[in-house]
């Protein structure tokens, strides 16, 4: 089976810095995936070279075993890859229901004359996007918002417009950069809520998490990145045990000594 | 036409006109705005549609509902290469190249005899019409206010607030930019032509760097919330040396204090109400 998105020997290189490092990953569809990784991995990087943000110095990028490497951002969203950002980019003078109307870009077909003279199909499409659009508000739960100026949201509502303009063309891949960042435990709980309903939905995801709670509870698969370099990739329970992802965090030495305590514990 | 109507815009027809002229160049300025792009280029292509529908009526005597629409394809094509290739960029790269488009195009003026030199065309028969002139603007506004409503303004506004994100959302941003300055270019170029054709003299030194900020400071006069913003911006500019005429040399210090604190106390313009864009 192809796995929904691969990436092949994919490297960045910055002056003399390997922010991401020949990386071989593979996601499978119908899954959570979990990139996780010490800060400086190269996590966000990775991020944009699967999205189209960066171009990758060497190696692909495969969605569905196509190579879309020369695809920009924007034509790599039609074919049904969508993100979210670290740091929110949400359209902040919109109201929050013409935000997720702008993730339905890729779906407007009618041209400019149509628009101009406001033709019948100019408005059934108009109406089918705002249906498409409340749809998506419906499920992270911010109908309610819909007529709101977005930047008056509270900042956990704005993460959830932004997974919801991200959601509104049914994506096929779904990355979330950084999703519980700045949640409490209750907002978190509710996410991890909405990320298995997106992957029920037939939408697979691909996370960058540091909340390892978060992580451990959702991910179906992990993969781990190190100085740019992938260091693990497999079930989420064999990454908390693999020595190369505890050396990685903790250091060495603080990795030896866990891992010879584990062995005096656990004969 | 009523006879007081009649009668004052024969009294005040150079006023009048600029005016109608003035707010298609606000539009022109705003719809390169409207996408977060900065062009100093309006002035310059107001002037090649100014200078080819005069040498069009001069030389070959072309009907004025012919001249008119042929006038934009020289400022479109202008546009189309210095566009294509700056706006794939982002920054200020369109702003640089439109200034140095503008001065180019003087120099061209400056020294082609057939395009009459430092003396510039005169002659140029007073073709432009009351109603053409507020006709197209108003026309201009009701397109860009439909637009402006639609899912393209939707898509205009995304990549005028963040770039990166507009993409990601799939908006083609470099399409979304170019298609923007072309109507712009569109607009400044009828604007050119019925300006031509409503003062019988064109030149070289009307069509630079100065006229180009004036532009510019219609739209941030008047902001850009909505299209009339922009055009109530350059009616004031305009109106405003004419009510200050006794004040001869200090009116442009007027104007330039009154850009001044338009920019620092009214960022978002005169007119910031937002466009309706709720639909169904």
């Amino acid at each position: 089976m192809t796995a929904l998105l691969q990436t092949r020997t994919l490297t960045r290189r910055y002056a003399g810095l390997l922010a991401v490092d020949s990386v071989d990953m593979a996601v499978q569809a119908g899954r959570v995936h979990a990139l996780i990784g010490p800060n400086g991995a190269g996590k966000t990087t990775l991020f944009n070279l699967i999205s189209g943000l960066e171009p990758p110095s060497e190696g692909a990028v495969l969605l569905r075993g196509r190579d879309i490497t020369p695809l920009r951002a924007d034509r790599r969203t039609a074919l049904g890859l969508a993100r979210t950002f670290q740091n929110i980019r949400i359209f902040g003078a919109m109201t929050v229901l013409e935000n997720v109307l702008t993730g339905l870009q890729p779906r407007r077909t009618v041209g400019l004359i149509q628009t101009i003279l406001r033709t019948p199909a100019f408005r059934r499409e108009e109406r089918a996007l705002v249906a498409r659009a409340r749809e998506a508000l419906e499920m992270v739960g911010l109908s309610a918002r819909a007529e709101a100026q977005a930047a008056t949201l509270p900042y956990g509502e704005q993460r959830l417009l932004e997974i919801a303009r991200a959601m509104a063309p049914e994506p096929a891949l779904l990355l979330l950069d950084e999703p519980a960042a700045g949640m409490n435990p209750a907002e978190t709980a509710a996410l991890a809520g909405l990320v298995r309903r997106i992957r029920d939905l037939g939408t697979t995801v691909l996370l960058v998490e540091h909340d390892m709670g978060f992580v451990m509870d959702i991910a179906d698969d992990v993969t781990v990145l190190n100085f740019g370099r992938l260091i693990f990739q497999g079930p989420p329970a064999a990454a908390r045990q693999a020595p190369e992802v505890m050396t990685a965090y903790l250091g060495q030495k603080m990795a030896a000594r866990l891992a010879a305590r584990a062995r005096k514990v656990v004969p | 036409m009523p006879v007081w109507l009649d009668n004052f815009l024969w009294t005040y027809q150079n006023l009048v006109h600029a005016l109608g002229i003035n707010g298609l160049l606000a539009l022109s300025m705003y719809v390169v705005l409207a996408v977060g792009q900065l062009s100093l280029g309006q002035a310059a292509f107001m002037g090649l549609g100014a200078y080819s529908s005069a040498l069009l009526t001069l030389k070959l005597d072309l009907p004025f509902a012919l001249v008119l629409p042929v006038s934009c394809v020289a400022p479109v094509l202008f546009a189309l290469a210095i566009g294509t290739p700056t706006l794939r960029l982002s920054g200020v790269y369109l702003a640089i190249a439109t200034i140095g488009l503008g001065e180019v195009l003087r120099a061209v003026y400056l020294n082609v005899d057939w395009l009459g030199g430092a003396l510039g065309l005169s002659g140029i028969p007073l073709r432009a019409e009351f109603w053409m002139i507020y006709g197209l603007l108003g026309a201009a506004i009701l397109v860009l206010w439909l637009v402006g409503r639609s899912g393209i303004g939707r898509a205009m506004e995304a990549v005028r607030e963040d770039a990166t994100a507009a993409q990601v959302m799939g908006i083609n941003l470099a399409r979304t930019r170019l298609g923007a300055l072309l109507a712009s270019a569109v607009l400044a170029g009828l604007a050119g032509a019925l300006g031509a054709h409503s003062s019988s003299f064109i030149g070289p030194n009307e069509y630079g760097f100065e006229p180009a900020v004036t532009i510019l400071s219609f739209a941030l006069l008047g902001g850009i919330a909505t299209p009339l913003a922009p055009v109530l911006g350059a009616f004031i500019l305009t109106l405003l040396p004419e009510l200050l005429r006794g004040f001869s040399d200090l009116r442009l210090v007027f104007n330039g204090v009154i850009i001044v604190l338009a920019v620092l106390f009214l960022p978002e313009g005169l007119f910031p109400l937002r466009m309706r864009r709720r639909a169904a």
